[in-house]
């Protein structure tokens, strides 16, 4: 049977892919932010997972306003990245697992969650800069992926509960799939920031701690929360958070932290990082 | 009123009014991607607003390249994200332009948020 062995978080800011290509893992502004992913690859490296579940939402690349599904799903052999209006580097295809997809869609679907289904998909910064971080020879591993998405660009968001019972439900999903597999689950973005209007810069230092701890033992602290009032503390985009929440909810009960790092600022965010391995 | 239902400062929700708005705004950028949009827009800017059907407001703010005037007119950030890319600007950019910081302040304000 397929075992969720643990879960990792990341922010996924555009300019990290930029700086990936130009190396930058020693620059001065970087290196905290960098440095604190060897430690991550080499539970990685121990482990050696057979698929990541990438939990992420996408920027205007894949959907546009015309039809902007709450949650979408891939199910393609592989997924390309794009320059997304800014000349981002196209890098090496992903690869898929449809047959996983569809064992996952079939299960969240029965479960009450009706995703819109994706056999062609544009994946975007948010998906590839976590997949870059966590590995950067992907390449050569040819690890399977399922992207995710969850909207976050046009309200109203689904809320953090939804979002967390919506990762209960693909836990259990992943670990009803019959094949002997090894799964880790991204939740990606956050933490706090705000691109847009006159609180563009805004950070909460305070809050993003607060997500830090308590999504480790408590992730019931959030689940009453409002987007609003997500938003208030966040940020406009630091509402990314309810990806985290929902690679929370699949990975079930207790979890054990083996890395984390959290960095002021990259580019307008904090970014924070963890690495979780589920002990349930 | 409850807490969470009082406005937040300096913050748009961008949602079902903001999105009918802002249409034609997020269609254009969302054009963006491709480069040979890009390419269009750059060669006739006005053409290329009119092919959208941008509304005079949408049109002036793109003209201006004011970020505040396009959030006003219905712009997603996300979307908009893309148009300040053809210019080579960067999210510090826009955030020091909605701010009526310099880019230099705004970063200062962005690393003092770590202290």
């Amino acid at each position: 049977m397929a075992r969720v062995i643990g879960g990792l978080t990341t922010s996924h800011i555009p300019a990290i892919g930029n700086a990936i290509a130009k190396k930058m893992f020693q620059d001065p502004y970087w290196k905290p932010f960098f440095d604190g992913y060897p430690p991550v690859w080499k539970w990685l490296e121990e482990v050696k997972p057979d698929i990541a579940v990438v939990i992420y939402n996408d920027h205007g690349l894949n959907f546009f306003l015309d039809k902007q599904p709450t949650f979408a799903i891939g199910a393609a052999p592989e997924y390309r990245n794009e320059d997304e209006g800014w000349g981002i580097p196209t890098i090496a295809p992903f690869k898929g697992d449809p047959e996983f997809s569809w064992h996952l869609i079939n299960h969240l679907v029965a479960d009450e969650f009706d995703l819109v289904t994706c056999q062609e998909m544009a994946v975007d910064h948010g998906f590839t800069v976590p997949m870059q971080l966590f590995w950067p020879n992907y390449e050569d591993l040819g690890i399977r992926t399922v992207p995710l998405v969850i909207n976050t660009v046009q309200h109203p968001l689904p809320s953090p509960r939804r979002c967390y019972k919506l990762g209960l439900s693909l836990g259990k999903a992943i670990e009803s799939y019959p094949e002997d597999a090894k799964v880790v689950v991204l939740g990606t973005g956050g933490l706090s920031h705000q691109l847009d209007g006159k609180r563009a810069g805004f950070i909460n230092k305070q809050f993003d701690m607060l997500c830090m701890e308590k999504i480790v033992d408590e992730p019931g602290y959030f689940l009453d929360m409002t987007i609003p009032e997500l938003v208030r503390e966040a940020g406009a985009q630091g509402a990314e958070f309810i990806l985290w929440l929902t690679m929370r909810g699949a990975l079930g009960g207790n979890v054990k932290v083996l890395h984390s790092n959290y960095h002021i600022p990259i580019s307008n965010t904090a970014s924070g990082l963890l690495c979780l391995e589920n002990a349930a | 009123m409850l807490h969470h239902d009082l406005p937040i400062p300096g913050t748009v929700l961008f949602d079902g009014t903001q999105a009918i708005k802002g249409y034609a705004l997020n269609k254009m950028c969302y054009s963006f991607n491709k480069k040979a949009n890009r390419d269009e827009f750059l060669a006739d800017e006005e053409a290329y607003m009119e092919k959208y059907g941008l509304n005079e407001q949408q049109k002036q703010a793109i003209r201006a390249k004011v970020v505040l005037d396009m959030l006003e007119a219905g712009g997603n950030i996300y979307y908009l994200a893309k148009f300040a890319g053809i210019f080579g600007l960067n999210v510090q950019d826009v955030g020091a332009q909605q701010t009526g910081m310099s880019v230099e302040e705004f970063k200062e304000k962005l690393l003092r948020a770590g202290d």
